[in-house]
């Protein structure tokens, strides 16, 4: 193995400022409860936020306690209450660790996370929301809403769709009034979709930055950063603002021909979720071999901005069911994926493609063996699939990990080298 | 012809690869289409009215070795997704022209577009049943949809769904359904006269033609029943819960039978029962047969009813089946099943009703452990 690479340790702006926006909105539902604020318990995929912000909804996103409970390493012992409690060990582990948190007292009334007022599943994609939700209704004895987004089965959302999805918008407004005591206005959700539309442009930018040589940041690690504000603070002013900032920073760093690691040797793609509980170590598998993510398909699991869409002010609702029903990468099938990486490999230019198979989350893993058979055998890009979980730390062996992209990374540097006339 | 007669013809067809049941089928209607459906519900009606034959893809059981199927889905896949897969693979679906998946879980629906591009020549269609059972928006939605799909048919095979034909269909089907009905009440009445082995070969076989070539002899069997020589044993009276996809071999059925229960309600082919009363006679019949989902449709976790809790429709069929506990069966794997089954045993503890796990895979040989749980399980209920 060549010398090898080291991370820049560089913590950007964009770092400091999504930290700063995300404890402020858990701050403000830690008071939720004290100060009369209804909250919506909600998806992150193809998630209708911006409805729940004009209805005066405080959003609360289960999945994303259970990650920041991962990143901390406090999942496994919530993940074991719930298979106590019943949970099976083949159970998406997300839900489990949220769960858990319930039963161990970590989540209702009185608690940094109150139980919501009312249980908001944006049915999009994942079959495991509606499961998820049911029993955190059950739990929270809250009122559930199952906001059934259909499959993207046809190329285009049918006009029945997307008629089905606004009337349950429409339903959801009333539920919202009912629970805020405030009447909904059309124009206040204008105005937050044009925020709205201000972040998903300043994302789809930074999106593109990472085409450059190097890519100013890791488009799979670094995403994270900017998938808090895009998928919880979208339609807030200040999440329009932080993009702005990230690409003026991103842009910076173009200019000065800067990147996350002291050297970028390998553009990869990366499909699938990240291990949170070892987030770090399994970053640095591939720092070592200075292999920067160019594009991830986990960063668009909310919503895909790269190609354009954005809510449109003029058609509120219509276009809120659009981005549910098509413009996200969970609503799609596993095979429009292959094709959203096909265009992320040639268009990004990346060396390789890097599956991480999560065995919680079937959405994603059913049948990634296909995918790399796809990409290797029909397309010839060089492809890694690893296996670990995003929630729970038992799945993650690192050696093994270590051992095979070590293998995979060692060939890809003999090919370029070959290929160079070396 | 006799309980036996009529259970042996069932068996054989069972046997049967599905491409077979599909060439033979072919051969004898030129011109003819067969699609099979993936489990758990789709519209048998629609496929019926375009004058095809309507099946169910059930996986390969225990005769399927995977050779191709486990590479390209991982190890914590269930079996039925794997062997379903494997089926195209190894040719034994070959005559079967199309196949039908729905939302069931992520597996499934990642299932169906890898089924479409391994096999392109395969006409696959995916359907998104409503997951919101109360929004008044949702039949019209479903009526879209079972359209949707009949316009594919006409469209792949030139092959016209007609509202008239499509309401003969469902004619049919109601008569059909109300056959099985009328076995699963026999069985309630008398669970000595038809075992769940029995009773899930009929159903299967039902599965595997024209409900008119299925009719006379189910007819038959529910004449038959109540007067077939069978002595009551002392047994527990169970529901069998959680099976409703991947299929339980036929040797766990057995088990739990022989080891000390009565099977007097289950999950078993769900979608082929799926109503539980007549759809509708008159008006739209695309528009019926939504209603009907909507409305009429059996609980299964693989829809969100909310309406109800999820233990609620179990509880119902333990009390209205006369049973002493559940029996939860989930397919390894399963999401839809293990989530639920968290919901339904707190409701069953709530009810006071006792239950038993045991999970199993569409390939298991040996049933010893299982014999011995059951086994426990019920001696554990006679002296409580
Ligand atoms: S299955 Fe995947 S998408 Fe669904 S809740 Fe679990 S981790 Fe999230
Ligand atoms: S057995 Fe369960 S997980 Fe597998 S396809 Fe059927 S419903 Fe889905």
């Amino acid at each position: 193995m060549a010398e090898a690479v080291t991370e820049r340790q560089y913590q950007g702006r964009v770092h400091q400022r999504s930290r700063q926006l995300m404890s402020a909105w858990m701050s403000e539902l830690a008071r939720a409860e004290a100060e009369g604020v209804p909250t919506g318990a909600l998806m992150i995929s193809g998630n209708c936020v911006e409805l729940l912000r004009a209805c005066h909804v405080l959003p609360m996103f289960p999945e994303v306690t259970a990650l920041q409970n991962a990143i901390r390493k406090k999942s496994l012992p919530l993940i074991l209450k719930a298979e106590q409690a019943g949970y099976s060990s083949d159970n998406c582990a997300y839900v489990k660790a949220d769960i858990g948190l319930f039963l161990d007292g970590g989540m209702g009334p009185g608690k940094p996370i109150p139980f919501p007022t009312i249980t908001v599943c944006n049915y999009v994609g994942c079959n495991v929301y509606v499961k998820w939700f049911e029993h955190l209704a059950d739990v929270s004895g809250s009122r559930l809403f199952v906001l059934d987004t259909p499959f993207a089965r046809t190329p285009e959302p049918t006009p029945g769709d997307v008629r089905y999805v606004v009337s349950q918008l429409e339903e959801l407004i009333t539920l919202c009034e009912s629970v805020s005591g405030k009447k909904f206005d059309i124009d206040y959700l204008r105005e937050i979709l044009g925020h709205a539309a201000r972040a998903e442009a300043g994302y789809a930018r930074c999106k593109h930055l990472t085409r450059h040589r190097p890519a100013p940041f890791d488009a799979y690690f670094d995403s994270i950063n900017m998938m808090g504000p895009i998928n919880v603070l979208r339609g807030t002013r200040e999440a329009a603002e932080f993009f702005d900032e990230a690409v003026a920073e991103f842009e910076e760093l173009v200019t000065q021909g800067l990147g996350p690691l002291s050297e970028e040797r390998f553009r990869t793609v990366v499909e699938g979720p990240p291990p949170y509980p070892y987030y770090k170590s399994f970053r640095n598998l591939f720092t070592r071999w200075g292999a920067v993510a160019v594009q991830s398909t986990y960063s668009t699991v909310g919503g895909i901005w790269e190609w354009g869409f954005r809510h449109d002010p003029q058609r509120p609702l219509e276009s809120i069911a659009e981005q549910m029903l098509r413009e996200n990468l969970t609503n799609r099938s596993i095979t429009a994926r292959y094709g959203q990486i096909k265009r992320y490999v040639e268009e990004w230019e990346a060396d390789a493609l890097v599956i991480h198979s999560i065995k919680s989350c079937r959405l994603f893993s059913a049948g990634q063996g296909d995918m790399r058979d796809y990409f290797t055998r029909e397309l010839g890009v060089p492809t890694l699939l690893v296996e670990s979980d995003l929630e729970d730390p038992r799945y993650y062996a690192e050696a093994q990990l270590r051992n095979r992209i070590d293998a995979f990374f060692e060939a890809l540097e003999h090919k370029k080298l070959v290929g160079a006339g070396h | 012809m006799t309980v036996d007669a009529i259970i042996e013809h069932c068996r054989a067809v069972v046997a049967e690869p599905l491409g077979a049941v599909a060439e033979r089928w072919k051969a004898a209607h030129p011109g003819g289409r067969a699609v099979a459906v993936y489990p758990v519900w789709a519209p048998a009606e629609v496929i019926h009215a375009a004058g095809m034959l309507p099946l169910a893809l059930l996986g390969g059981g225990t005769s399927v070795e995977l050779t191709h199927a486990d590479a390209r889905f991982q190890s914590f896949v269930c079996s039925i997704a794997k062997s379903s897969l494997e089926l195209g693979f190894q040719g034994l679906v070959r005559g079967v022209d199309g196949f039908v998946f729905s939302n069931i879980c992520d597996v499934a629906r990642n299932l169906a577009s890898i089924y479409k591009r391994n096999f392109p020549e395969a006409f696959v269609e995916y359907l998104h049943l409503p997951q919101n059972s109360t929004s008044p928006a949702v039949v019209g939605y479903l009526q879209g949809e079972l359209r949707r799909l009949a316009d594919a048919f006409a469209q792949s095979f030139g092959l016209e769904v007609t509202d008239a034909a499509l309401a003969k269909s469902i004619e049919t089907y109601n008569t059909l359904r109300a056959r099985l009905r009328a076995l699963y009440r026999l069985r309630i009445e008398a669970p000595e006269k038809l075992s769940t082995v029995e009773l899930y070969l009929a159903l299967r076989a039902a599965t595997l033609a024209r409900p008119e070539d299925t009719l006379g002899w189910l007819g038959d069997l529910v004449a038959a029943l109540p007067g077939r020589p069978t002595r009551r044993q002392d047994r527990m009276r169970v529901v069998l819960e959680g099976a409703f996809c991947e299929q339980p071999p036929l040797g766990l059925l057995e088990v739990l039978e022989e080891a000390g229960c009565y099977v007097v309600e289950d999950d078993l082919l769900l979608g082929w029962r799926w109503f539980t009363a007549d759809v509708a006679a008159d008006g739209d019949p695309f528009e019926r047969l939504a209603a009907a989902y909507v409305n009429q449709a059996a609980p299964s976790s693989t829809r969100h009813e909310g309406r109800q809790h999820r233990s609620a429709g179990l509880i119902d069929k333990v009390r209205r089946s006369g049973a002493d506990a559940v029996v939860f069966a989930p397919a390894k794997f399963c999401e839809p099943a293990l989530f639920d089954y968290v919901l339904m045993k707190q409701g069953l503890e709530r009810a006071g009703i006792p239950h038993l796990v045991v999970e199993f895979e569409e390939k298991m040989w040996t049933f010893e452990r299982t014999r011995n749980e059951i086994e426990t399980f019920v001696e554990s209920m006679l002296f409580d």
